[in-house]
């Protein structure tokens, strides 16, 4: 099928960028990578009056180590993320989820800003948001704010982004001592979205992982935060009954959804099968 | 009332101007304005591969891309890296292991092949068959085209060696 037709606007800047969201409303959507919003357009499961693509604004595509953290500019395309030094270095979750995600002619051109305010439950970058304790950076007529990444995932396709409010960027913390990561998933195929994710980030000592953080996605409508597996995990010897007890917690506190690609008890499986590989690949690393 | 936007770009080193409708996809565009009907197009939601060509160097799906958004970039085809050559040792191999039957697939699947190649030079097959899996062909089975795209790559290594 072809889009309905819109108009169509290329701002230079932000302000610009801003009024033009202003003035369209519940009629304008802000056009990024375009992998999910064309596919809706070509769809006619989105018919918005006017896109406004930020494509063109400069400054936006950064990938930057500030005091802060990484900066991921919105407009950082997923392949120049998955290939720099720096979110290898600093975030190595990241890099190791984004060739999970779609396949490279697609990543060219997706945004880390569109992967974010997107929000599938499914998608990979969101969960390691959480997992990572970030924090997205937001800009409106009325100021800016920064959101925390637990508080920004809000439901199915669904954000704290208010009207009229543009991802600048997202924020990860630096990668603290101690801490490893490992990101793995189970899908139909290379580069559809996950039937279940899971990023793993811990602080790995004497043998064990002291603190853990587990993010999955693709079990509920937003990333879905483990907190009784990682609490069978912190300061354990990890034993085979160890690693039985955090897959039964783990298998207990989710609730994930029944659909045509997987059913809720398969997924709790991969969940566990998933566990088990991260703790694995956190020890060992 | 002319809703139409003059977009001014290189195709295949070409200059070309146009007025597009802000809807007109990339993909269309070349098939419908410019005749250019070696991009193919399956799917429309960026699945199947067969609309993939180049905007300023970089692999995309012609179907998610507006024409208005490729308004100042450099596009290449599938036309145009046959024109010059840079995609024949891929073509003749193609030809050569069966890696093509109704042809589909081919143009998207030259595109990827080639970036996988430069990307990474001594891709094993299944590294290969990886990269490929955004790339649909319903009538090879695929086998087929990974064999001729790992033969190409070890006989660029054996050339630049
Ligand atoms: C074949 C295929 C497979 C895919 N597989 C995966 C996968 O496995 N995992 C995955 O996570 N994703 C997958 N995707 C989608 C992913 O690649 C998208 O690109 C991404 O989710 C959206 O990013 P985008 O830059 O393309 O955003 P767009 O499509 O441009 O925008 C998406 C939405 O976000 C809004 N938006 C975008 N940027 C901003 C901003 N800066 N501020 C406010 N709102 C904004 C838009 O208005 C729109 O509503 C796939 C896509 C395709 C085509
Ligand atoms: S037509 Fe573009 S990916 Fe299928
Ligand atoms: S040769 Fe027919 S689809 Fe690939």
């Amino acid at each position: 099928m072809k889009p309905a037709p819109f108009v169509y606007h290329r701002p230079a800047s932000l302000p610009d960028a801003l009024a033009l969201l202003e003035r369209y409303g519940a009629e304008g959507r802000v056009l990024a990578g375009g992998q999910s919003l064309v596919p809706a357009l070509n769809m006619r499961l989105a018919t918005p009056g006017a896109l406004i693509d930020i494509n063109r604004i400069p400054g936006l595509d950064e990938i930057r180590l500030g005091a802060e953290g990484l900066v991921l500019g919105a407009l950082a395309r997923l392949d120049a993320v998955e290939r720099s030094p720096l979110v290898a270095a600093h975030a190595p979750l990241i890099a190791q989820a984004l060739p999970h995600v779609a396949h490279l002619a697609v990543r060219t051109r997706s945004t880390v800003g569109g992967g974010i305010a997107h929000a599938d439950p499914a998608a990979e970058l969101p969960a390691c948001l959480v997992a990572l304790g970030g924090t997205v950076r937001a800009l409106s007529r009325r100021g800016s704010r920064e959101i925390g990444a637990a508080e920004f995932f809000r439901g199915v396709c669904t954000t704290a982004l208010g009207p009229g409010e543009v991802l600048t960027a997202v924020v990860v913390p630096r990668l603290a001592p101690g801490w490893r990561s490992r990101f793995d998933e189970l899908a139909r195929r290379h580069g559809d979205y996950a039937l279940v994710a899971l990023a793993a980030h811990a602080r790995v000592a004497d043998g064990t992982l002291a603190e853990a953080r587990l993010v999955l996605a693709g079990v509920g409508a937003t990333p879905v935060r483990a907190a009784r597996a990682e609490a069978a995990l912190a300061g354990r010897r990890m034993d085979a009954a160890a690693l039985d007890a955090a897959a039964r917690a783990l298998a207990e506190e989710l609730d994930p959804p029944s659909d045509v690609h997987a059913s809720a008890a398969l997924r709790r499986h991969l969940a566990g099968v998933l566990l088990r590989r991260a703790v694995r690949g956190l020890l060992e690393a | 009332m002319d809703t139409t936007v003059a977009i001014e770009l290189a195709v295949n080193g070409t200059p070309v101007g146009r007025r597009v409708e802000p809807r007109l996809c990339l993909a269309d565009f070349l098939r419908y304005d410019l005749e250019l009907t070696g991009t193919h197009v399956g799917c429309e939601h960026g699945v199947c591969g067969a609309c993939t060509v180049r905007v300023d160097g970089a692999l995309v799906r012609a179907c998610l891309m507006l024409a208005v958004q490729a308004d100042g970039c450099r596009v290449e085809t599938i036309e145009g890296v046959s024109g010059t050559g840079e995609v024949s040792d891929l073509q003749q191999a193609f030809a050569e292991a069966n890696a093509l039957q109704c042809g589909f697939c081919t143009p998207g699947m030259l595109l990827t092949a080639h970036e996988i190649l430069q990307r990474e030079p001594g891709a094993d097959p299944a590294r290969i068959r990886l990269a490929l899996s955004g790339n649909y062909c319903r009538c090879t089975g695929y086998q087929a085209i990974v064999d001729a795209v790992h033969r190409v790559g070890g006989a660029r290594g054996r050339e630049t060696r």
